[in-house]
């Protein structure tokens, strides 16, 4: 009895450890290819290798962000950021944000969610559509973080996934933060203590969001270009 | 003859999902869209032709004491197969089926057959019977998945059949699975009848 169990996990661990060999590869490609193609589709175009080339940043919570910069001919032109949020509806969502040298939002992809199909998990396009006040593309956040018309910001949110809307953008404004707060070659200029645009933040409603608040130091400068 | 019996068995008589009621909560779960049922539906099929094969050739040989454990650990190895298979040649499937893919493990539909079948069965009608229930159910999951997304975003195959407007959104959510599966089980049920 004992001998026949030893024996079936035996050949079961031998059959995994086999399959685990084959397919490690192909896993750590697959992933690499999927990265590489949202960096891709959300900065201007580079010839370096951005996922070798990353820099982690430190959150003040203990994370840690990963910027991937994009460089062409030795200057850099933006960077994806690969931010979070653990404000979603269901836990945690991911993003990869890519800014402009100028610290505008290219683009985005929605990395992993678990939203609700159907509601939240319209984030993949609503904030790319030009329509009404959605699209976040092209915006500079120098003026400040992103937040939506709810909150007194100027993004509409996602309809009927407010918190959804919410999260989503404290992820975006985190990796502004993160990619400005860094990087002083990418035009956007380092913090000189002028806060007009922090001052009409701290009334963000949630504790998270006011965390990134507090980060977001850019000067106005940035924001004009 | 008989063999032939065993195998339609599964896909009509005794549907794992519309008559049985097995596997709900990969039923409910996964069936948003006919792709993803269709999908789930080929991944349990899978595992569930593996381990049928292999338990009824191995089971001479497992003790009656330990026979669960035995299965449980046949079956979860399929699975582990089927999970890192997945997630190495077909990555878009797997972010979207992912989180499921484990779950089969705990699926009663593939433990039931080892354990009402296969243990009792030689291997060729024991793989019949795996055939059988797993193309069953990857055929109601397919039809639960395809009402459900039609339904509820007026695609099908994510091929744009009525405008979105027509769509209702409950039924790409828990809700209108169950009301889904109500009304096809009662419709099947009718015609099995008729």
């Amino acid at each position: 009895m004992l001998l026949s169990l030893t024996v079936i996990c035996i050949v079961a661990g031998a059959l995994l450890a086999g399959v685990n060999l084959l397919t490690e590869e192909p896993i750590a490609l697959a992933r690499k290819i999927k990265l590489e193609n949202a960096i891709k589709e959300v900065t201007p175009e580079f010839d370096n290798s951005p996922s070798a080339e990353f820099t982690k940043v430190a959150l003040p919570s203990g994370d840690s962000l990963t910027i991937y910069p994009a460089i062409k001919n030795g200057v850099p032109v933006g960077a994806a950021v690969e931010s979070f949020s653990m404000n979603g509806f269901s836990g945690e969502i991911r993003i990869l944000v890519g800014f402009d040298a100028d610290g505008k939002i290219i683009n985005y992809e929605i990395l992993k969610h678990a939203e609700t199909p159907g509601l939240g998990s319209k984030m993949k396009e609503w904030f790319k559509t030009e329509k009404n006040q959605q699209s976040i593309l092209g915006k500079s956040l120098a003026g400040g973080g992103l937040r939506v018309s709810k909150d007194g910001g100027e993004v509409d949110a996602i309809t009927a996934s407010t918190i959804t809307s919410r999260a989503f953008l404290e992820a975006v404004n985190q990796a502004y933060s993160a990619y400005t707060g860094t990087d002083a070659t990418t035009g956007a200029t380092m913090p000189d203590g002028q806060t007009g645009a922090t001052d009409q933040q701290t009334d963000g409603e949630s504790g998270a969001t006011e965390q990134v608040e507090e980060e977001i130091t850019i000067t106005e400068e940035g924001g004009k270009r | 003859m008989n063999d032939m019996k065993v195998f339609l068995n599964g896909i009509i008589r005794e549907n794992p999902v519309f008559v049985l009621l097995l596997g709900m909560c990969p039923t409910l779960g996964t069936t948003s869209s006919a792709l993803n049922g269709l999908a789930m539906g080929l991944a349990t099929t899978f595992v569930l032709l593996c381990s049928n094969v292999v338990i009824s050739s191995l089971k001479s040989l497992i003790p009656d004491q330990v026979r669960i454990p035995a299965f449980i650990v046949i079956i979860a190895s399929f699975v582990t197969v089927v999970q890192m298979s997945m997630e190495a040649y077909m990555p878009a499937l797997y972010e979207s089926l992912g989180l499921f893919i484990p779950l089969i493990v705990v699926n009663c539909i593939v433990l039931g057959r080892a354990e009402a079948f296969a243990a009792k069965n030689k291997v060729l009608p024991s793989f019949l019977d795996g055939a059988g229930i797993g193309i069953g159910f990857t055929l109601a999951l397919s039809l639960l998945g395809a009402v459900r997304e039609l339904l509820g975003t007026g695609k099908l195959f994510s091929l744009t059949l009525l405008p979105e407007e027509y769509g209702s959104l409950i039924f790409v959510l828990a809700p209108g699975a169950f009301i889904a599966l109500g009304y096809l089980i009662a419709i099947i049920d009718k015609l099995r009848k008729a």
